[in-house]
């Protein structure tokens, strides 16, 4: 285990400064429109300090707390991806001179971003998204860009929703890598641990106090107690041959009814990948704009090719989801596309319950 | 800040429209330069690959490389809607963008020396025309060619005279059918493709198959030609999906566990098998 220091409530607002000198933008939970969402912060002021989120399928909801804690709660309405691979991105431009169309690259923007509260399950997306973007054949600049630029406070867990089941897929709720620095929350402060030299620069500017003999034990239990609170769990940890042989299952019928093809899931899923490219051409029509958009298996065009819609049905769509969440997913990346963070159960207005119908659909072996 | 230009694959090139033919009312074919003349020398493909053809304020579109003719690159495109429709108006001297070749193409390197046998459907079939092209120009390079083409009507068939080139080839075999024509034609079954199957000469266990066309004429193309004895490793398609990116990146083509944009278009038989022809896929 690295070395590691406490960190007192008191003093936790250095971490804000000393990220801040740095160079880098803070980036941290906040409570707002009645759900803990990540954005620009300044200090801990702007923590979600003392509240208490009740998660379950298809509701969310903040309350006070009777504690003082910041991090009491499972996890946010989204993970880290917003901030690296962004939700719109302009990819290139086209602009008419005299001998036709030019072709004109944008620059891109990394301002470095310190992201404060990262779970176990988000790392472990992360990790997905830096796969899928930076180590094919074709690394996309924008997300290396942001990716690089990225600073990672994590969180150990301490808290579990009635959604997490992150210790059935194997991702939380301990983090085991991936951090520049990483947060055991207790009572009166944090043990601060360093996972880069990143990390490092900063645990060294920070008055810490050696963690005693009983912190290190209650940071290791209420770990523990996560995990037995987990009611929600995958039967088995691969589902691919299961899901891929119950292609024409009755169930996939029965969720289809109840699902309302909105793409929720797909919008708050850490891992989920899909864009749309569109053109945005000025009004005068001298130049154009070439944009990505995040987009959803959910929608019908998604598969639309000429004069055919390959998953005309939400029963297709929904199965599309699930498969390659949990089947081929592994194929292309050698683990399942879901970190167990419950989000698309939360966020579903139809309270659809992914790990249930999982259980369903592909449990019996 | 850090603000640098970057690398971008998701960027296209500047290309020319040298010239433009009407092949028929709806399908026509460009020749195609790119602006740098040193990208124009360099840019190679292998039959089958695709670009992304980029028309200014509309988008961008997959279309597979038809060949290179006279040093010019040459796509044929089919007017179908909303970019394709915008790519019609224009002339040469006018500009589009490129990227590319993406993807992989026809095993035409492991094909020597063995029979070549070409199965499409449809309009064209343009991802299959730049391989047959090459087969044919090289008669002792490989075995038999035998070359199956199903169009709805006689007028369909795109490339006509191209085809009765290839039939007059040594050691080739070219086999027409109409799904939907009602008299007799010389030369012409009446029917689906698989009504051709029995008339195709060709060595069952040294052959090379090549299919393209709709998913269902192509699944059920590879059953039957398994059922006949030819090894399913030994039967290649291409296959056509959503693609936004080309690049891996976007989803859009997943076909299965396969990105179609990288993996294929061209897969052999048994990698798609488990979903080829499967609802939803
Ligand atoms: C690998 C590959 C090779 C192809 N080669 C050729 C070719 O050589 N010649 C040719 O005429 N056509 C080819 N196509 C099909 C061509 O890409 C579509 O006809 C074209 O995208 C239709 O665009 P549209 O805007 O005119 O049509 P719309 O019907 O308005 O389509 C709207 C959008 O949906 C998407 N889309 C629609 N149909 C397809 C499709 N079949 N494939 C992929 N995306 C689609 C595109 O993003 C398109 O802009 C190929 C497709 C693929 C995947
Ligand atoms: S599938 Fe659901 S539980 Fe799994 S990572 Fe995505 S949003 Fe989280
Ligand atoms: S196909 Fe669906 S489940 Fe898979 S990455 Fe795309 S949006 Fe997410
Ligand atoms: S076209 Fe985007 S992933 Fe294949």
């Amino acid at each position: 285990m690295s070395r590691s220091g406490f960190l007192q409530y008191e003093k936790f607002n250095q971490l804000f400064s000393q990220l801040q000198s740095a160079g880098y933008g803070c980036v941290g939970p906040s409570v707002i429109d009645g759900a803990v969402q990540f954005g620009k912060i300044s200090s801990v002021a702007q923590l979600p300090q003392g509240i208490e989120l009740t998660v379950k399928p298809g509701s969310v909801r903040v309350a006070k707390g009777d504690h003082q804690r910041y991090f009491a709660w499972p996890n946010g309405a989204q993970g880290i991806k917003p901030w690296l691979y962004r939700s719109r991105e302009l990819l290139w431009r086209a602009e008419q001179t005299e001998q036709g169309f030019v072709f004109n690259r944008p620059e891109v923007n990394a301002e470095p971003i310190a992201f404060i509260g990262a779970r176990a399950c988000d790392l472990a997306a992360l990790q997905l998204q830096d796969l899928h973007f930076m180590y094919g054949d074709y690394p996309d600049p924008f997300y290396s860009a942001h990716r690089n630029a990225l600073f990672i406070v994590g969180v150990n867990c301490s808290h579990t929703g009635n959604t997490c089941f992150c210790a059935s897929t194997g991702d939380g709720p301990e983090i085991q890598s991936g951090f520049d620095l990483l947060l055991d929350e207790l009572d009166d402060g944090f043990i601060v641990r360093f996972g880069s030299e990143k990390g490092l620069k900063i645990f060294e500017q920070l008055e810490l106090t050696p963690v005693s003999a009983e912190g290190h034990v209650d940071a290791k239990a209420q770990i523990a107690e996560v995990i037995a609170a987990q009611e929600r769990a995958l039967l088995h940890e691969n589902m691919h041959a299961n899901i891929f042989s119950n292609l024409d299952d009755r169930e996939w019928d029965s969720v289809a009814e109840k699902c309302l093809a909105c793409g929720n899931c797909t919008m708050v899923c850490p891992t989920c990948f899909c864009h749309r490219e569109v053109e945005v051409q000025a009004l005068d029509g001298k130049s154009s704009q070439h944009i990505r958009e995040w987009d959803s298996c959910f929608n019908q065009d998604h598969s639309y090719i000429h004069g055919i819609t390959i998953r005309d049905e939400t029963r297709l769509r929904y199965r599309q989801w699930m498969s390659h969440k949990l089947g081929s997913w592994r194929d292309q990346y050698d683990r399942t596309g879901c970190t167990g963070c419950g989000r698309c159960i939360s966020w579903c207005p139809a309270a659809i319950d992914f790990v249930a119908e999982a259980n369903l659909i592909a449990g019996d072996s | 800040m850090s603000a640098q230009p970057i690398a971008n694959p998701y960027l296209p090139y500047e290309a020319e429209i040298v010239e433009r033919i009407q092949e028929t009312p709806d399908v026509f074919t460009w020749r195609l330069r790119f602006v740098d003349e040193q990208l124009h020398q360099q840019y190679e493909f292998q039959h089958g690959q695709f670009n992304m053809l980029y028309q200014f304020g509309v988008g961008e579109i997959p279309v597979s490389v038809k060949n290179r003719e006279q040093n010019l690159l040459t796509h044929t495109i089919r007017v179908v809607g909303r970019v394709t429709k915008a790519m019609a108006e224009l002339k040469a001297g006018h500009r589009i963008g490129i990227r590319g070749p993406y993807g992989r193409g026809w095993p035409i390197q492991d094909c020597t020396g063995k029979d070549v046998v070409f199965i499409t459907a449809g309009l064209g079939c343009a991802p299959a025309i730049s391989a047959i092209q090459h087969v044919a120009e090289c008669r002792t390079c490989f075995g038999r060619l035998v070359i199956m083409q199903s169009v709805k009507h006689r007028s369909d068939m795109l490339w006509q005279k191209q085809y009765d080139e290839w039939r007059q080839l040594p050691n080739t075999q070219v086999l027409l059918a109409a799904s939907r024509e009602k008299t007799n034609w010389p030369n012409w079954e009446r029917g689906r493709v698989s009504v051709l199957f029995e008339d195709a000469i060709y060595d069952k266990q040294n052959c090379t198959v090549m299919l393209c066309g709709p998913d269902g004429m192509m699944s059920g193309s590879a059953r039957m030609l398994a059922e006949l004895g030819v090894p399913e490793e030994h039967i290649y398609l291409s296959l056509e999906r959503n693609m936004q990116c080309a690049i891996g990146h976007c989803g859009h083509c997943q076909f299965g566990s396969a990105f179609v944009c990288k993996d294929g278009p061209v897969f052999s038989y048994p990698e798609v098998k488990e979903v080829l022809g499967h609802r939803g896929f």
